[in-house]
């Protein structure tokens, strides 16, 4: 086996020093009646040459972006990626190092994943950004339980344009915990319905929690919901899918957001069939101490150096243990180094250039695909990079015969909500040419005649 | 290690200066050299009722954290607001300048359960 | 004396915020072909705030001197107890970057994925047969979102019976994660004491359990390397008075071939690819964290599941009892091609290989060491050895220890954990490692013994060799400085 490096003679000579005349007698420990008495039933081991054949097969199974012209968005976005983020992330230096518990032999990974907090604090617009979460929906679910803690209240308020998936994580983190969760619809407009905010808002309320861009590419008015929230006491969450929108919306800080979660995935990481990915989550100087995760500070060494260490860990589980703010241990540390290299590539004026972009493309499909017959747009308020169109039949047929033509149209949106069978959510990125563009609406037009 | 005469103690370290219906609390000596550079105190609101044997407070160190228990019960009638931004006052002056609340206290029939300095450092020999 | 790691040029560099220079880019987009648009303006920002500006060239430059500050596999001996950290095969990093997998879109219809979902169907298989669980997920992101996963599952089974179980067993000797996830399904810990000779003893297990105890959690082998012996019996108790018992699997490569821990009557356990399975632990994950369950917990796992159908197979959204799901869409696909590329290059017999060569290694360890290291726990070591710094000379400790391997060129082992050690030193040095570089390592440790008996200083002031000293960590947490300021 090419990964075990022992001869016969390593192991006799081993065996000899431990005393022990057998490999098998080094596990005496576990009773003979514990122990497996067959081979385990797997497939034969494979060479290197025949393992990636093996893959290639399966690869071929799939049609990915690669193969087909895509429109699929919803919380896994498509976006370039420059050469130098998989080349710089493949240093092995990265990629093969533990979290760095020994920071004078692991400052690569925590100057890089300071400076990773840093450019989330500057698109977010807040103070304290984390080393990373699992993803935009688990981190979600954390900024619902913070929420929790730092009010010392139990309801919590979901917008029905939060992505359903996150909406479903805080569900299931909250299970067992004696939450209340309350969903709040959306307007006609396709944002949160400023009435059913305030019928449910009150003094019991811990956050409330909004998509920014919403699942439907709504952009929610945050300060004005920052208000609504601070006014009763209540924290404002926001969770952004797509945070390429950041580089050209207003932040979540500056309009009073408590808390900033989201996915990073649009910079610098492949869809990967969804994950893995990075959550990102930021939040207020004052409330650090309740911050979920690891989190990295610029401190001395002892002959006055600047250098950096993971700290304030006496929120986590391997110190506070069951009063830990979170279970969380491992994260997705090499995504958010990838998060870095992209940012850092980007800089200033590129995250904006590409924003721009998006926003052009996707307003360019929104107006062509609604000078369809037959097709609607049904929310009015403004969008960013993906929009919701009201489809003259159901959305999977149409997505059927797009496929045909080697189109990934859209999400069909009964797959949230069957009463949203005739509802599709197109994404338009960067990637997409305006031939693109005019193909998809030419195939949408084609495929509801 | 230093045990004030005049203090009383607690088995979770901490001391206890009363002085008429007032108790003043904060943690030992031994309590501070366990914990080592604390980096953090939180303390409760003046007005929180404690009880005796329940946490009020925390301390933490760089990788390590304890609640810190009320002595006494009553109200809490003040606290050192000096001490959250200057924790290292617990390591350099435990019993002075890291005084932490101060508690009107409602039972004085409890500071007798409290140790004296002589009991409270032979307590502290044979934890150790 | 045995090699000391030497130092090579090491370049200083600044942050990326203090590189930056007005009008720099390192990025590139074609020409927009469509016709601007824009935004009203109340919802527009003026700029990202602090964004650096750099050239392609200054980000190369910048992230790969960072690179040089690391260690990892890849450079060298890293015997993290508790972590795993075997080798990370190359090939597993080309095959997760295949286009067809990695531009996959997660909401592609079933009948497009179909070589994912076979993908994950046949790691979920194997993944089944190693552990001999007969159901599993594969969506849970990391070890600890496998425990609240399982932790769930527990829960909820005892809630779809009537409920009223608050606590659980926790041994002394456990995670931090364990109890930190307890709490999360909302269950109240009860610590458990291990024995004198380090392992659970079934009466203590039996004297806790009653009807208020959902479970207890456990890792097998345990924290100190040693398999619990009284397992079967521990989890019959556990069984007869209704509850459940978690596996830890952090500890799997000590068994894979050997024993199965479905087969031992534990109920659920979540599994670590970044440890067990190769998958790289990169500076803190992504990991992935499957869960195998016992057939009364099926119904509860998350969803969707992968499913083989007549023709082939398909995400299964329909699971009405299912706990929900942990995190949007399907998991750490990328984590599992990667994975799947290692189990299919090992087979069953490169598994069991693996695992005895990885008991074999720590044992050897133990046997060179214990005459000088303080050996706690005196039973059968398995994947991973524990000693303490009592034997060590000059006022040295633990920390003394492990700073100065860094300067004979390794990582240090895990260190104060497991907390019932005083002073723990954890060793694992997995499969990877030659008798060779295995022997250079005790050596080392041995020689740094000797120096502590001798020359304490070297102890107290290392590591010398390395870009920066000992940090000052109460500094850090005193005045936390978490993001770069201007």
């Amino acid at each position: 086996m090419r990964y075990l490096p022992h001869t016969d003679d390593d192991i006799r000579q081993m065996l000899e020093a431990i005393g022990v005349s057998s490999v098998d007698e080094l596990f005496s420990a576990i009773p003979a009646d514990d122990r497996l008495q067959r081979p385990l039933d797997l497939p034969p081991a494979l060479s290197e040459p025949d393992l990636l054949r093996e893959l290639d097969r399966l690869a071929e199974l799939n049609t990915s972006s690669a193969r087909a012209l895509s429109f699929l968005g919803g919380g896994a976005y498509n976006h370039f990626i420059p050469a130098a983020v998989d080349h710089l992330v493949s240093r092995s230096e990265f990629y093969t190092a533990y979290t760095p518990y020994q920071p004078e032999i692991g400052q690569g990974t925590l100057q890089a994943i300071f400076e990773y907090q840093t450019l989330i604090c500057q698109l977010t617009g807040m103070d304290v950004a984390n080393a990373s979460m699992y993803d935009g929906a688990s981190a979600t679910a954390e900024a619902a339980l913070m929420a929790v803690r730092a009010t010392r209240r139990r309801k919590l308020l979901l917008s029905a344009g939060l992505h359903p998936e996150y909406r479903q994580t805080v569900a299931s983190y909250c299970r067992y915990l004696g939450l209340e969760l309350v969903e709040v619809t959306l307007a006609a407009d396709g944002r949160t319905d400023a009435d059913a905010l305030a019928a449910v808002l009150d003094t019991t309320v811990a956050a409330v929690i909004v998509g920014y861009p919403n699942f439907y590419g709504v952009i929610e008015p945050l300060a004005d919901l920052a208000d609504k929230a601070h006014a009763c006491g209540a924290m404002l969450v926001s969770a952004t899918a797509e945070p390429v929108s950041l580089g050209l919306l207003k932040s979540p800080g500056e309009q009073g957001v408590d808390i900033a979660v989201g996915e990073g995935q649009s910079f610098g990481l492949p869809v990967a069939y969804g994950g893995p990915g990075v959550g990102f989550f930021a939040a207020r100087k004052k409330a650090v101490r309740s911050m979920p995760g690891r989190l990295i500070g610029e401190t001395l060494d002892k002959n006055g150096e600047r250098g950096f260490v993971l700290t304030l860990a006496t929120r986590e589980q391997h110190i506070r243990r069951e009063k830990a703010t979170s279970n969380i241990c491992s994260n997705q540390g090499l995504c958010a180094l990838m998060v870095a290299i992209y940012l850092a590539l980007l800089g200033k004026q590129g995250i904006r250039e590409l924003a721009e972009q998006n926003l052009a493309k996707a307003e360019y499909a929104k107006r062509q695909i609604a000078s369809l017959p037959g097709f609607l747009l049904p929310y009015q308020a403004p969008t960013f990079n993906e929009f919701v169109v009201a489809t003259p039949r159901p959305a999977a047929e149409l997505l059927r015969r797009l496929e045909a033509d080697n189109i990934l149209g859209g999400i069909d949106l009964a797959r949230f909500d069957a009463a949203d069978a005739n509802r599709l959510l197109v994404c338009v990125t960067e990637q997409n040419s305006r031939d693109d563009i005019d193909r998809l609406v030419a195939a949408l037009k084609g495929g509801a005649a | 290690m230093e045990f004030p005469e005049e203090l009383k103690y607690t088995a979770e370290h901490e001391w206890v200066l009363s002085e008429a219906d007032i108790a003043t609390v904060g943690i030992s000596d031994f309590a501070q050299d366990a914990l080592g550079d604390v980096v953090f105190v939180e303390l409760p609101e003046v007005g929180t009722q404690v009880e005796a044997g329940k946490p009020f407070g925390v301390v933490e160190s760089v990788k390590a954290v304890s609640d810190v228990y009320a002595p006494l019960s009553g109200e809490v009638v003040e606290v050192n607001a000096e001490l959250p931004d200057a924790p290292e006052m617990v390591n350099t002056s435990p019993y002075e300048d890291a005084w932490m609340i101060k508690i009107r206290v409602s039972d004085q029939a409890e500071l007798e359960s409290l140790m004296d300095a002589a009991a409270y450092q032979e307590f502290c020999e044979s934890e150790h | 004396m045995s090699r000391l790691g030497t130092r090579g040029l090491v370049l200083n560099e600044k942050l990326l915020f203090e590189l930056s220079d007005s009008g720099r880019k390192g990025y590139s987009l074609p020409a927009s072909d469509v016709p601007p648009a824009q935004l009203d303006a109340e919802l527009v920002r003026d700029t990202v705030e602090g964004f650096p500006e750099l050239s392609e060239v200054d980000v190369v430059r910048h992230f790969t001197r960072l690179s040089t500050w690391n260690y990892g596999v890849d450079s060298g001996f890293y015997p993290l107890g508790s972590c795993t950290m075997k080798y990370n095969p190359k090939v597993n990093e080309v095959a997760c970057r295949r286009p067809g997998m990695a531009n996959l879109h997660p909401y592609t219809p079933d009948r497009l994925a179909q070589g994912a979902l076979a993908l994950m169907y046949e790691l979920q298989e194997g993944l089944k047969e190693i552990s001999g669980f007969p159901a599993l997920t594969l969506q849970p992101a990391a070890g600890a979102h496998g425990e609240l996963t399982g932790m769930l599952m527990v829960r909820a089974w005892h809630e779809s019976r009537g409920g009223g179980r608050t606590r659980v067993l926790i041994p002394d000797t456990a995670h931090g994660t364990n109890p930190a996830t307890a709490a999360l399904c909302g269950f109240e810990v009860v610590p458990l004491a291990s024995g004198p000779d380090g392992v659970l003893n079934v009466e203590d297990v039996r004297a806790k359990m009653d009807d208020s105890v959902a479970g207890l959690m456990v890792t097998n082998p345990n924290t100190l390397g040693l398999f619990e012996s009284q397992i079967r019996e521990i989890c019959n108790v556990v069984h007869e008075k209704g509850g459940l018992v978690y596996c830890d699997g952090a500890n799997l490569n000590a068994l894979m071939g050997i024993a199965r821990p479905g087969d031992l009557g534990m109920d659920v356990m979540h599994f670590n690819m970044h440890k067990t399975f190769s998958t790289p632990h990169g500076g803190g994950g992504p990991g992935a964290g499957a869960v195998g369950v016992c057939q009364a917990l099926e119904p509860f796992l998350p969803a969707p599941l992968v499913v083989k159908t007549g023709d082939g197979f398909r995400l299964d959204h329909d699971r009405p009892q299912s706990i929900g799901r942990l995190r949007a869409f399907n998991g750490n696909f990328g984590v599992m091609v990667r994975a799947w590329a290692y189990l299919r290059s090992l087979g069953g017999e490169g598994l069991k290989r693996s695992s005895e060569l990885a008991v074999l290694n720590a044992n050897y360890i133990r046997a060179r060491l214990e005459e000088v290291f303080h050996l706690p726990y005196k039973q059968r070591s398995l994947h991973e050895v524990v000693f303490s710094d009592k034997n060590l000379g000059g006022d040295c400790h633990t920390l003394d220890l492990a700073k100065r391997l860094i300067d004979y060129g390794y990582h240090p082992p895990t260190i104060y954990f497991p907390l019932v050690v005083h002073g723990a030193i954890m060793i694992e040095p997995t499969e990877s490692e030659s008798k060779q570089v295995i022997d250079e390592f005790c050596d080392a440790m041995l020689a740094i013994a000797k120096e502590a008996e001798e020359n304490p200083e070297l102890l107290h002031e290392a590591p010398r060799c390395t870009k920066i000293g000992r940090l000052d960590e109460t500094r850090a947490a005193r005045q936390p400085c978490l993001c770069w300021q201007a």
